[in-house]
């Protein structure tokens, strides 16, 4: 096993041996050591854009700046450069968040409530486009895109991010609806609420975290998505941020790291942020990769 | 009659969902099948009227040198950043926390988290300056003596599956943890009073038992580097020439670039295949969870 492992061999055996049972301290140093190495490793890409950021001269490598500045901040703050982006990225994000959240409770409800045929034929589907890697569809979606006149389509691209990400958002909102007892609906269904009563009434207002959790999921990813609006989206005024700094990147970034940076940062804290709102919501660092896991 | 009025209004919740799905998910890959068989292309007649052209990309597909090299470079991303690099330093960080002081655990799971949570366009950037020539690798090689190669430039796939490693890590150590706090501590402390070391323990307790968590993120790891586009499109632009041009590029190049969108879907139309066995298989494994 130590053989195929890429770090150094001695250090992760050892630290592989307490995984079955703790040994000696040894074992727990060697460990803690190798962890914070790897640690180390991971950080460094990382360090750079944030050292960078306040650099007055930045480079393209990590260093400690000579004069620290927010010069390259406010080089960046102009409406055009950054607000508007960030204004359109917040716009794509929302956007398709609150279609997805709407669109994905209604569908979660008759598959998490009731016995149907083809329920289970619904969730095999669903489950199918979960894994389907959408790089792969980005050229024929263009080519239909062309074709009902959506290109260059704000609502277009919103629509098809919110799209994309229902079948895991499904997926999730059938999970946490399935931990609502059923009894509470069937109390209130003997008082003559209709199904639609009863999941407005009752089962949401009980799965509000859940649905929180599912809201941000799909705001962090859309947020983060460079690609899909990079091929749909062509005037620069409706171009979310991830797309525009890339294009800063194309004119500006071979000689303003500073500015490239601070752009970087300014753009990702809003994720960042979110991501730790929702480990505190859901109580574990792992909430993600958890309701990714099914 | 009555029983059909309720079946109706049972499912009229779920008719959002199926048209938004059809219309931009099934839509797409339907089109992607048919406009394979096309001559489409971004601008001029063929734009707005494609001709049904046969089997005529497919054959430019495997007559072009490109094709066959882009297919070999995408099997080496998703084998070595995927199957092997993430998988085993997510098992390895996995079990490595378990043993580590609370400071040291929350350190080194925060900076693993966070080169996953980065919006991928930054992590992007920041992978590009890490590896570009004058980027911090090279400095702090410099520093012990040794000039480094321009890697985006003369080993550019090691750069992307180096920072695609860095990158998607945080998944697999995720997906383990979990699953290693579920092995049975009584298994492995009888396999440990049987006289069996470490390794012998790890092979043939601890992996057996968690043996459905890495199916399952094999198989969803493979998925997610099989769609990666950013990454190596900011660090590399697939170049230098096609020398890291993986299927998700060259599609996107010879659609865009060379405004052959018949040739590029004809490439999409593989990877959605190739994605569709991958995930017919990890749906068969799950289909307990279904049911």
């Amino acid at each position: 096993m130590t053989d195929t492992l890429t770090r150094p061999a001695a250090p992760a055996r050892s630290g592989l041996g307490t995984l079955a049972a703790p040994r000696g301290t040894a074992t727990k140093v060697a460990a803690n050591v190798v962890l914070l190495v790897i640690a180390l490793c991971f950080v460094l890409p990382m360090a750079w854009v944030l050292v960078a950021s306040f650099d007055a001269e930045a480079t393209l490598s990590f260093g400690l700046p000579d004069a620290v500045t927010t010069a390259n901040f406010a080089a960046i703050m102009t409406p055009e450069l950054t607000w508007l982006p960030l204004w359109n990225a917040f716009v794509l994000s929302a956007g398709s968040g609150a279609i997805t959240v709407v669109v994905a409770v209604l569908a979660a409800y008759p598959l998490s409530r009731y016995r149907m045929r083809f329920g289970k034929y619904f969730l095999y589907s669903v489950l199918f486009g979960t894994c389907l890697p959408i790089t792969a569809i980005m050229v024929p979606v263009y080519a239909l895109f062309v074709q009902l006149n959506l290109l260059d389509s704000l609502p277009g691209t919103i629509f098809f991010m919110a799209a994309t990400s229902l079948p895991m958002a499904i997926w999730m909102t059938k999970n946490f609806m399935d931990s609502v007892p059923i009894s509470l609906e069937e109390a209130a269904w003997t008082e003559g609420a209709s199904a639609m009563q009863a999941l407005r009434r009752v089962v949401l207002p009980l799965m509000r975290p859940g649905i929180a959790v599912v809201f941000i999921f799909v705001f962090v990813q859309a947020w983060g998505n460079f690609f899909v609006p990079f091929v749909l989206l062509l005037s620069p005024e409706k171009q979310p941020a991830a797309v525009s700094i890339f294009a800063f990147f194309g004119q500006y970034g071979s000689v303003a790291y500073g500015q490239l940076a601070a752009y970087s940062l300014l753009y990702a804290v809003p994720v960042l942020g979110l991501y730790v709102l929702v480990t505190r919501i859901s109580g574990s660092a792992f909430a993600l990769a958890g309701a990714v896991k099914g | 009659m009555a029983v059909t009025s309720r079946g109706v209004a049972r499912v009229v919740p779920l008719a959002p969902a199926v048209v938004l799905l059809a219309l931009f998910m099934l839509g797409p890959v339907v089109w992607s099948f048919y406009g394979s068989f096309t001559n489409a292309a971004l601008t001029g007649p063929a734009a707005l009227s494609p001709e049904w052209i046969g089997f005529d990309n497919y054959a430019a597909l495997v007559g072009d040198p490109d094709f066959p090299k882009s297919l070999w470079l995408t099997v080496v991303f998703v084998f070595l950043s995927a199957v092997v690099g993430q998988n085993v330093m997510g098992i390895l960080l996995a079990g490595l926390l378990r043993s580590a002081v609370k400071p040291v655990r929350s350190i080194a799971s925060t900076v693993v988290v966070a080169a996953w949570v980065l919006p991928e366009i930054v992590a992007a950037f920041a992978a590009y300056a890490f590896f570009h020539s004058e980027g911090t690798l090279n400095t702090l090689l410099g520093g012990i003596g040794i000039t480094g190669p321009d890697w985006l430039y003369s080993t550019p796939m090691l750069a992307v599956i180096l920072a695609n490693i860095w990158r998607g890590t945080a998944f697999s150590m995720m997906v383990y943890s979990a699953a290693l706090a579920e092995v049975p501590p009584e298994l492995t402390e009888a396999a440990q009073l049987d006289g069996a070391n470490g390794l012998q323990r790890l092979t043939w307790v601890t992996l057996p038992v968690i043996r459905r968590s890495i199916s399952t993120n094999l198989m969803l790891t493979t998925l997610q580097t099989l769609s990666v586009f950013t990454l190596i499109y900011v660090m590399t632009g697939g170049g230098p020439g096609t020398d890291s041009s993986t299927l998700p590029i060259l599609a996107y190049q010879e659609a865009f670039k060379f405004a052959q969108v018949g040739y590029g879907t004809a490439i999409a139309t593989v990877m959605i295949i190739v994605g569709g066995i991958f995930s017919v298989i990890y749906i068969r494994a799950l289909r307990p969870e279904v049911d």
